[in-house]
């Protein structure tokens, strides 16, 4: 019991720590992608950046809107985050390394993340402001069309691997990554993911030229760095589930010293170059329309997720 | 007491505890809200009956599709004014009588329930030898097919209803 508490509370700490880590990489990384140094000034090359911003949003002060529904506008933020972490407890790090090994592993995440939309609506709604309504309108309506097209697109990968235990379905792609067979599901995963998390080139729930800051615009603090928090776990949660359901989550290359490294290593790599294609992408592409963003994810996401399931079902029927 | 029945009992005092608060909320977002943890709750007891497959879809469902419905209607109607009216209107007889009639189902179907009846197909062992997902799925496509069509069915209905009251020409 005393172990199980100090394996959760270890893994848990590893991944709010690449929390910190994946603020860094992105302000750094985009930085010098548009040709800037990003942060330069705390600690060799802005390394301290992030504990600098912590410890300011920690004593900001925490002002909250006088006509706010106040208990939900305290809750919203926490119950972001509580989704985000939860999620956590089915990643496998490595072989009969999960915190919980469920047999409903995607499901149970799909769950968690469709709570974390709450979040999201209940910031906008209890704001009372119409910037933060706005956008957790829009925020609500895009998380649920595209949490579809991603579900959908992990159904392909289920049928593969004849389970919904993430376990499972790594020890399923011993032969061949399932990027292959379900290439269209890969891309319909990735960019539901990216929808999914409110990330650039889809962050319309925030878009700052027309809502300010959208949902969480009347949040201040460590209120709102919770909000950041939530995202990017949520970053690396579906990284997380790239690299496992698609990239054969742990396993890598098994000859001369590549058999030698450990198999946590692979997986780790896999889920930072999820990390920085995320970057990249906010990077260089623009904003959405709104309703190109939803007719994409109804009109064509959708029906390429379905064709995928029916293909892979006839293959295998073959 | 075993601690089984100890977290049954949380449950089950929790539910009918939600189910209150839901009910006697002036404010309908809080009204949801409770109802969402509600939710939450009655996919624990899914859990505690090792029905894990049904608590995910109890949560992906209920929770994350309908649920979030119900929030985008009542904000999207602004209902500030409903929250002033009177909790009980003109129509509260039929309520009384829908009630009544419930009641007496639900007696009568209790009365009828087995406490320990004899054990079926789907012991925990085989569901647990076959998988939530596996289990769900064969009995629901051979056993009960014609009822998951016609399900589907009724689905298919109201989308196309929607469909045809939202679009202009069709």
């Amino acid at each position: 019991m005393f172990l199980f508490i100090i394996k959760i509370v270890t893994v848990v700490l590893v991944f709010l720590t690449h929390v910190a880590v994946g603020v860094y990489a992105e302000r750094k990384l985009m930085g010098h992608m548009q040709a800037r140094l990003g942060p330069m000034r705390v600690g060799w090359h802005g390394v301290l950046q992030v504990i600098a911003d912590g410890i300011k949003l920690f004593f900001k002060e925490d002002i909250i809107p006088a006509n706010s529904d106040k208990p939900i506008f305290y809750m919203a933020p926490i119950l972001g985050v509580l989704a985000a972490v939860g999620s956590i407890a089915v990643i496998p790090l490595w072989d009969n390394f999960s915190i919980a090994n469920l047999n409903v592993g995607i499901l149970y995440i799909l769950a968690l993340s469709s709570v974390g939309a709450y979040s999201i609506i209940l910031a906008g709604w209890s704001s009372n402001s119409k910037y933060s309504f706005l956008g957790a309108l829009r925020s609500s309506a895009q998380v649920i069309s595209y949490e579809i097209s991603m579900g959908l697109s992990l159904v392909g990968v289920m049928m593969l691997a004849g389970s919904a235990n993430l376990s499972d379905i790594v020890r399923a792609q011993s032969g061949l990554w399932f990027v292959v067979p379900q290439i269209i599901a890969f891309f319909v995963f990735v960019v539901s993911a990216i929808a999914e998390t409110n990330r650039t080139p889809f962050d319309l729930p925030e878009a700052e030229s027309e809502l300010v800051a959208g949902y969480f615009t009347e949040y201040s603090g460590m209120r709102w760095g919770l909000f950041m928090m939530a995202e990017y776990v949520g970053m690396i949660i579906m990284s997380s589930m790239a690299a496992v359901c698609f990239l054969g989550g742990w396993s890598g290359p098994e000859f001369w010293f590549f058999s030698y490294v450990p198999d946590v290593i692979w997986f780790i790599l896999k889920v930072y170059a999820f990390m920085f294609f995320y970057i990249w992408l906010r990077a260089t592409l623009p904003r959405y329309r709104y309703d190109q963003l939803m007719g994409l994810g109804w009109k064509l996401f959708i029906p390429l997720a379905l064709a995928n399931i029916v293909l892979t079902g006839l293959v295998k029927l073959l | 007491m075993t601690l089984l029945q100890f977290i049954f009992g949380y449950f089950a005092v929790m539910i009918t505890v939600l189910s209150l608060l839901m009910i006697t909320r002036r404010n309908p977002v809080h009204g949801v809200l409770w109802m969402l943890a509600l939710f939450v709750h009655i996919a624990g007891l899914y859990i505690l009956l090792n029905a894990e497959f049904l608590a995910a879809i109890q949560i992906i469902v209920y929770a994350g599709a309908i649920l979030v419905l119900f929030l985008f209607v009542i904000m999207l109607l602004n209902l500030k004014k409903e929250e002033s009216v009177k909790k009980f209107q003109k129509h509260w007889p039929v309520g009384v009588g829908t009630g009544i009639i419930f009641v007496v189902f639900a007696v009568s179907i209790v009365r009828k329930i087995e406490v320990f009846p004899q054990l079926g197909k789907y012991t925990i062992e085989a569901i647990k030898a076959e998988g939530n997902i596996m289990t769900i799925g064969k009995v629901l496509y051979t056993k009960y097919l014609l009822p998951f069509e016609i399900v589907s069915l009724i689905l298919l209905v109201a989308i196309i209803g929607a469909v045809v009251l939202a679009k202009k020409r069709i």
